[in-house]
């Protein structure tokens, strides 16, 4: 062994011992990680979802949501009432746009029964359902602030909502739950003035949705929060069956509105589907945004030609839906909302599975936390946009 | 693939979906069972349980890469009927016979899910019967990732094992519960305590006859 070999073999031992010195430190200094609760009671949980978040340092390792806090049991309830009552049921799951939700269900069932609502009872069920994704979605606006620490857009959201569910509470009656759509049509009609005073509406929210832009969307802050954070690739969305909002923000142009024939008056109407290619929270956002304005515009081109005649088809007094099964899923603000309807020539469904757009928008928070830091799960749960009945129905 | 020259967008919806079955039927052979294409509507395919996942992997090849639900049904007719029964009485007989819906099926209880192609913007529902003695299919997680909740929520509310899922934890009810709500030999309890008076709830308005059509309440 010649003197200069000994020397390497002296440093590499030197080097492999002080490694070996900081692997010790390591070992010695490693914390367990710390495992993070947010929820079930957080404001940005909206509700009572509990995220269980595992994290090294700033970092998330998992996260799992834990639902469960809300369940109901809407498909058991369904199967021990009668066609008409499911609607009160239904009502519930997505309690900011509930109009939205009974009018799927009421489509299946005549679907079933193969009748059809007449033309004007159609056209008004598309103005209320656009009308509650007005509602809804603006509230959504709002929040979204509120979680990134600005508390005025929510005073905003909260003042213009109140107008639009002035128009639904005038035509229903209810404010939250109309419980309006029947099988074969509508409860009522229109009341008198609701054309002049919708106008009026539709162009407070566009100046809503404008302030918005400027306020929240063009902010620096709002944007270096959301911009490249909690990005969603397209293959991503499709396999965990993401709806909405959130599968256009991926660059998938889909809307159900558009791409599948309903006895609704969308078709009737000219208007625009968004899409986005960026999957972010900021694109997600931003989608949610344009389809609040471009629904003001649907109301307002609905509003100019609504057809005359009755809102009720010729249904029999107690209804019985021939056996069979059927699909219809709608476009609601959350996203794709459908009832899997099975009848056995019942009062009342024997089954019903109930689709609901957040079950499937929330399935892929373990997936998506994974690796980010602690202030983006609330911004990225913000981002997805969920209600917690829609989660646990 | 059919041999036709037509670009598939273009193919009206009916012979769209008929093409669909055949394409499947290429794919898995004998193991579709069943199907039905109602005009104008839907179609459903029945597969074979030992190819529940393989069709999964077929339809997603064929392009139908959006995962809708996946979900259960029991068949069997509940034996407590809608609850509107006096307690008191002698239980009133009950037809207990198991009648399948679309597709056929010869088990009690059938997993169900529904797959959608996102550029032609038609669905397929695909059932498969779920053996009576052995409840376990095998799990389509590793085909779509999104089944992972939908499985867990079938394994919990329906009691159907679901072969090669990672964790199938309950996800509503607290893990020591016992049952499985959505099964229809579930009674729900709410209604044996205190009988429903609403089963009939349409009574004619005063001075209307009772068969007056036109407005259902």
């Amino acid at each position: 062994m010649t003197s200069t070999e000994s020397l390497i073999d002296r440093r590499q031992l030197a080097y492999i011992a002080s490694q070996a010195a900081d692997a010790r430190l390591n070992v010695e200094l490693e914390t367990e990680g710390m495992t993070l609760n947010i929820g079930p009671q957080h404001p940005a949980t909206h509700g009572t979802l509990r995220i269980i978040a595992h994290l090294d340092g700033e970092q998330v390792v998992w996260a799992e949501p834990s639902c469960g806090y809300m369940h109901r049991g809407y498909e058991k309830l369904t199967e021990v009432r009668t066609y008409p009552q499911v609607t009160s049921l239904v009502n519930r799951i997505d309690w900011l746009g509930s109009f939205a939700n009974e009018v799927p269900f009421i489509l299946a069932a005549e679907k079933l029964m193969g009748i059809e609502a007449p033309p004007r009872a159609q056209w008004i069920r598309t103005i209320l359902f656009e009308l509650s994704r007005i509602a809804n979605v603006s509230l959504f606006l709002g929040d979204l602030g509120v979680q990134l620490g600005a508390v005025t857009p929510v005073f905003m959201a909260f003042r213009d909502r109140e107008h639009v569910l002035n128009l639904i509470e005038g035509t229903t009656g209810g404010r939250f739950h109309p419980n309006f759509d029947r099988i074969g049509g509508l409860k009522d009609d229109l009341p008198a003035g609701f054309i002049d005073e919708t106008r009026a509406v539709m162009k407070t929210l566009r100046n809503f949705c404008t302030e918005m832009e400027d306020l929240l969307f063009g902010n620096e802050i709002f944007q270096s929060r959301t911009r490249g954070i909690g990005v969603i690739p397209k293959d991503i969305a499709m396999q965990y069956g993401l709806s909405g909002a959130n599968l256009r923000a991926s660059g998938v142009d889909w809307d159900l509105r558009r791409d599948q024939s309903l006895p609704m008056a969308w078709d009737k109407v000219d208007w625009k589907v968004w899409t986005h290619p960026d999957g972010d929270s900021f694109a997600r956002c931003w989608i949610r945004l344009q389809e609040v304005r471009e629904s003001t515009l649907i109301v307002d081109q609905l509003l100019d030609n609504i057809p005359s005649g009755p809102v009720m088809a010729k249904v029999p007094r107690i209804i019985k839906v021939p056996e069979g099964e059927a699909w219809v899923s709608t476009e609601n603000p959350l996203g794709e909302m459908g009832y899997y309807v099975v009848s056995k020539g019942d009062l009342g469904p024997f089954r019903t599975k109930i689709r609901s757009a957040s079950f499937n928008n929330i399935s892929i928070v373990p997936w998506i936390l994974k690796g980010v830091y602690v202030p983006d799960i609330i911004t990225i749960l913000a981002s997805l946009y969920f209600i917690l009945g829609d989660i646990d129905r | 693939m059919s041999s036709t020259d037509t670009p598939i967008a273009e193919i009206p919806g009916d012979t769209l979906r008929e093409r669909i079955v055949d394409d499947l039927r290429t794919h898995i052979g004998a193991d579709l069972v069943d199907s039905l294409v109602k005009p104008g509507d839907d179609v459903w395919v029945r597969v074979s349980t030992d190819a529940w996942r393989r069709a999964g992997v077929a339809l997603r090849d064929m392009g139908f890469e959006y995962f809708c639900f996946l979900s259960a049904i029991d068949w069997m007719p509940s034996p407590f009927g809608k609850g509107e029964d006096d307690p008191t009485a002698p239980p009133p007989e009950r037809d207990d016979t198991v009648r399948q819906g679309y597709a056929g099926g010869a088990t009690r209880m059938q997993v169900l899910a529904r797959l959608v192609h996102p550029t032609l913007h038609v669905g397929v529902n695909i059932k498969c019967d779920v053996p009576d003695a052995e409840p376990v299919v095998e799990s389509w997680v590793s085909v779509f990732a999104g089944a992972n909740w939908h499985e867990r929520e079938a394994h919990e509310m329906f009691g159907i094992g679901f072969a090669g899922h990672p964790d199938l934890r309950n996800m509503y009810l607290p893990t020591e519960f016992e049952g499985h709500p959505l099964r229809k030999d579930f009674p729900l309890l709410a209604r044996m305590v205190k009988p429903w008076p609403g089963i009939v709830d349409v009574e004619p308005m005063p001075g209307g006859s009772a068969d007056e059509e036109g407005d259902a309440e």
